[in-house]
């Protein structure tokens, strides 16, 4: 900034005394204080900047951090033989399940003698592990019964506390003994883990898993609600898309400068701005209470989502639309096009690559949104299955992604807490993903004219 | 599915009425292209588009229309007497719903044959039992008004539902004959066609309208129904909110004002964050910034504006609050009892709002004629005076208008404040102490079993037509003066 450094008393003032003759390059004293508070100035924007970015790192590393464990799960792994006579032995006691966990600790503590490891196994300690092991193995193998003699691995899911103890999430000083761990049980699992019998896997069943009841943790997954959202973006892209495109074409190509196309264009640009929570409450009052539609199903979560995704896909529409010179018009008109073929022939093809993209970020943004699907009742009940078949998709409660996440955040269980952050971060790939699309289709397709 | 097949039915209708409107212009034409007024499509996409509007509107009218007269048959079949005390008429028709609905799924299962559905009487034949053993939800002892009203429901259900099917099918095999017998070569299909669009269209651009007025209905009658029993008065004035769901929320004390209370000051917080540091990165950015810096960090900024409200909302309960808590808490200056408070969703929403307040200004600043900032320079002001003395001053009306905009935002954030604010009403300057909002408490109430007959519930609508307004309210002001500054420079 030359000017700035120009000593401004030369031109201010010349009715003061004769000045020292002055040289360019000394600052005086207002200068100085000037680029100060210029430097000053310049300084808080790059703060600001530096703020904000650093909120976005701090963001990413609490999900990062809290919500890689998720995917993983503690596994203990026993691999033993029932033969026959142990298993008719086992039907006809009194406690089944109790004579098949003798087996199964039995088979536990000759997998650690081989292995060299000393370690004293109670059946307690085993129970506080592993839960209650006898029942699992009884019922793989009353449905399984040609595996009898042969030897079979189980993976038995450890407890929601030694998961916790593995990802970090429960040590050793901060743990009380309870009836569900003792300090004890921590070096039988320091041990085990060295036998190779607890190991950390791949948590599959978090990602392909449906919700689990408040008590069982380590079971829950998010499998079901991203089925369940995929329902409502299905109903969302099939509603929004057609009548965004075509309430678009209408303003921007057709409609006549008058008062209904007016309250039209303030009913729009409010409907943007109006908070999702109040579309909840018309879902529920419109679609629930007035329609009788199902509860907590995918159709009336995307009827919902629809009418909040629209005025986004109105608007962006409208932008790529009108980004379609005029000549493009002109000449179809021209050879002889009725208006409507110049559109739906030529205008709106062009302007596909933008509306397309508008529609995948509106698609996003409904996704992520929450607020309104607690109104239409899609938390309060665990989802605990797939829906069968396609029509019972839409119309079968479910859960979605954001929902599901609220449920288990609201739970008072740490174990759940984890899950959310894991939830969250399957959120964001599926957001990331459709932005990138996004992007690429900006990228490739965008003209400018 | 018969409601699938029926579409599928009128869809199949409208594909044959197609080739054969089609084939009946082009021999009308004697296979001469040219003796056609409009190309052959036309003249079946004609016959198709008038056999789907007439039907499928016929199908949507009967299909919102069935339910009301269903109920209202129902609703006169119930006795006064058979109404239990401390119960209401929209209960007892509920519980004939689920009743019928019993019914259905142990007939689908199985369970019962559809004669003796139908004909069960609930004395001699203990449905109740018969029910719960057949696996479905059965909530209290199904007395003989309310099985015959069931039972019924779901006779004036299948005949409804058989009339509206045979009524659809008609109406469109009605008038794909019409269509088709009015086809010939003169026929100007192609006109008659581009109508039949443009009022789709229309009506496409429509359904924001019809959206505002389904909200401001579904308001207004249950904030109306509200108001019937619970005085305004004692709404709008209150100084306590303790819903008590005893006594049907007779006892209940519904007042706004700590709600209103809780939610401005969670606002304040929130732009308090957002404002500053929004417009300085704007000013930086669009006056300082080079062209690659703009291209790295505006984007950055903009993705904590794409980020779900939910991952807010957990970051606020999760990381932010136990945060705040061990620097206020009793281990630190002993101000903050509990990880959720005012402070907690006030700064978590204020990241939020910053790319909200960022971009919005930038756009504003960007809109400011380049002129303007030529003549300060010319003057000899430096960069930073001719923002602070030429650009904001210009550009403030539109600077207000974007934080109203985001104001208004904050006011209706639901999911942060709902797992970060806490949930205890209460009128407190303290910004460590847990208030909650209007929002959540709306959520709070409509959430769960509510019964739509008592106040705790209805009055999450009396809420949301507040918060409708007062969203409402702040975005036409902030619009008015974004346009009416804009056109300035234009």
């Amino acid at each position: 900034m030359t000017d700035a450094t120009l000593p401004p008393e030369t031109s201010a003032s010349p009715a003061k005394a004769p000045m020292q003759p002055k040289s360019l390059y000394a600052l005086d004293d207002l200068t100085r204080k000037r680029n100060a508070a210029e430097k000053r100035f310049q300084a808080y924007g790059i703060g600001a900047i530096a703020i904000g970015l650093f909120f976005l790192v701090v963001l990413a590393y609490a999900i990062i951090s809290q919500g890689i464990p998720a995917f993983s799960r503690t596994v203990v792994e026993v691999e033993f033989t029932l033969t026959q006579e142990q298993y008719n032995a086992a039907e006809g006691t009194l406690f089944k399940t109790k004579a098949y966990e003798e087996i199964f600790i039995n088979a536990l503590s000759g997998q650690l003698q081989d292995s060299g490891i000393e370690t004293p196994v109670e059946p307690e300690a085993i129970e506080r592990i592993v839960g209650k092991p006898g029942s699992t193995i009884r019922e793989f193998f009353r449905e399984n019964e040609d595996q009898l003699g042969q030897p079979v691995r189980f993976d038995l899911a450890a407890s929601s506390r030694v998961d916790g103890y593995m990802s970090g999430r429960i040590t050793r000083e901060g743990m009380t003994d309870s009836r569900f761990l003792m300090a004890s049980d921590l070096d039988v699992v320091d041990n085990l883990v060295e036998a190779g019998v607890i190991k950390t896997v791949f948590n599959w069943s978090f990602i392909t898993g449906a919700d689990a009841g408040v008590d069982n943790a380590a079971a829950a997954g998010i499998g079901a609600s991203v089925i369940g959202s995929f329902f409502m973006m299905l109903v969302v892209l099939f509603l929004s898309l057609p009548i965004g495109v075509a309430a678009s074409i209408y303003l921007e190509e057709f409609a006549p400068q008058n008062r209904f196309t007016d309250l039209i264009e303030v009913n729009i640009s409010n409907l943007a701005a109006v908070p999702s929570i109040v579309f909840g409450i018309l879902g529920l009052a419109v679609f629930i209470q007035f329609m009788h539609l199902p509860q907590s199903a995918p159709l009336v979560g995307g009827l919902v989502l629809t009418l909040m995704t629209l005025p986004t896909i109105i608007i962006s529409t409208r932008a790529s639309l009108k980004a379609v010179p005029p000549s493009i018009r002109d000449a179809a008109l021209g050879v002889g096009a009725s208006k409507m073929q110049a559109i739906f022939h030529h205008v709106l093809p062009l302007a596909m690559p933008g509306i397309l993209t508008g529609t995948i970020i509106g698609l996003a943004q409904a996704l992520g949104e929450t607020a309104p699907l607690l109104l239409i009742g899609m938390v309060g009940f665990v989802a605990r299955g797939y829906p069968d078949g396609f029509i019972a998709g839409f119309t079968d409660p479910n859960s979605a992604m954001p929902a599901q996440i609220y449920t288990w955040a609201a739970r008072s269980d740490l174990a759940f807490t984890e899950k959310a952050w894991g939830g969250i971060i399957v959120l964001l790939i599926f957001l990331l993903t459709m932005n990138i699309i996004a992007i690429i289709l900006r990228r490739r397709f965008e003209r400018r004219w | 599915m018969p409601l699938f097949w029926l579409i599928l039915i009128v869809l199949a209708i409208a594909a044959v009425g197609y080739v054969l409107g089609r084939s009946r212009a082009m021999s009308s034409a004697g296979g001469e292209l040219s003796a056609l007024h409009s190309l052959p499509s036309y003249y079946g996409a004609n016959v198709a588009m008038k056999v789907i509007v007439p039907a499928f509107l016929l199908l949507i009218v009967w299909l919102l229309a069935q339910p009301f007269y269903v109920n209202n048959v129902i609703s006169g079949m119930i006795p006064e007497t058979s109404i239990a005390e401390g119960s209401s008429r929209g209960l007892v028709l509920a519980e004939v719903r689920r009743a019928a609905r019993g019914l259905d799924n142990a007939v689908a299962t199985g369970a019962m044959t559809e004669e003796f559905a139908r004909n069960a009487r609930a004395d001699f034949a203990d449905i109740s039992t018969r029910l719960r053993d057949a696996g479905q939800i059965v909530t209290s002892e199904i007395t003989q008004p309310i099985l015959r009203a069931a039972q019924r429901y779901r006779v004036l259900n299948a005949t409804g539902n058989l009339i509206m099917s045979i009524a659809v099918i008609l109406v469109a095999l009605f008038a794909a004959f019409w269509a088709i017998r009015e086809t010939n070569a003169e026929f100007r299909a192609r006109n008659v066609v581009e109508q039949g669009i443009k009022a789709i269209l229309i009506a496409a651009a429509s359904i924001a309208i019809l959206t505002t007025i389904g909200i401001v209905l579904s308001l207004v009658f249950n904030t109306w129904e509200f108001f019937r029993l619970y005085p305004a008065s004692d709404f709008f004035f209150g100084l306590t909110w303790s819903p008590s769901f005893s006594g049907r929320g007779s006892s209940s004390q519904l007042g706004i004002l700590p709600l209103l209370w809780g939610t401005f000051y969670i606002s304040i917080v929130a732009l308090l964050v957002a404002v500053p540091i929004g417009l300085f990165a704007a000013v930086y950015l669009s006056e300082y910034a080079g062209p690659k810096v703009r291209a790295v960090a505006k984007p950055l900024l903009e993705v904590l504006a794409g980020i779900p409200t939910i991952v807010y909302g957990l970051f606020a309960l999760l990381t932010v609050g136990p945060l705040l808590l061990s620097v206020f808490g009793n281990e630190g200056l002993g101000i903050m009892q509990a990880g959720t408070a005012v402070m907690t969703a006030g700064l978590v929403m204020g990241i939020m709002l910053i790319p909200f307040v960022s971009s919005l200004s930038d756009d504003i600043i960007n809109a400011v004629p380049q002129a303007m900032r030529d003549g300060s320079y010319g003057l000899g002001a430096t960069k930073s005076e001719t923002v602070r003395q030429v650009i904001l001053p210009a550009a403030l009306p539109g600077i207000v208008g974007a934080i109203l905009l985001a104001a208004s935002r904050a006011i209706g954030e639901t999911m942060i404040v709902v797992l970060g604010a806490g949930a205890a009403a209460r009128l407190s300057l303290n910004p460590f102490e847990a208030m909650t909002t209007v929002t959540a408490k709306i959520v709070s109430q409509l959430t769960g079993d509510a019964d739509f007959a008592s106040p705790v519930a209805l009055v999450a609508f009396a809420l949301g037509m507040t918060l409708f307004v007062i969203t409402l309210g702040l975005n036409i002001v902030a619009l008015y003066i974004v346009r009416k500054y804009r056109e300035q420079y234009d």
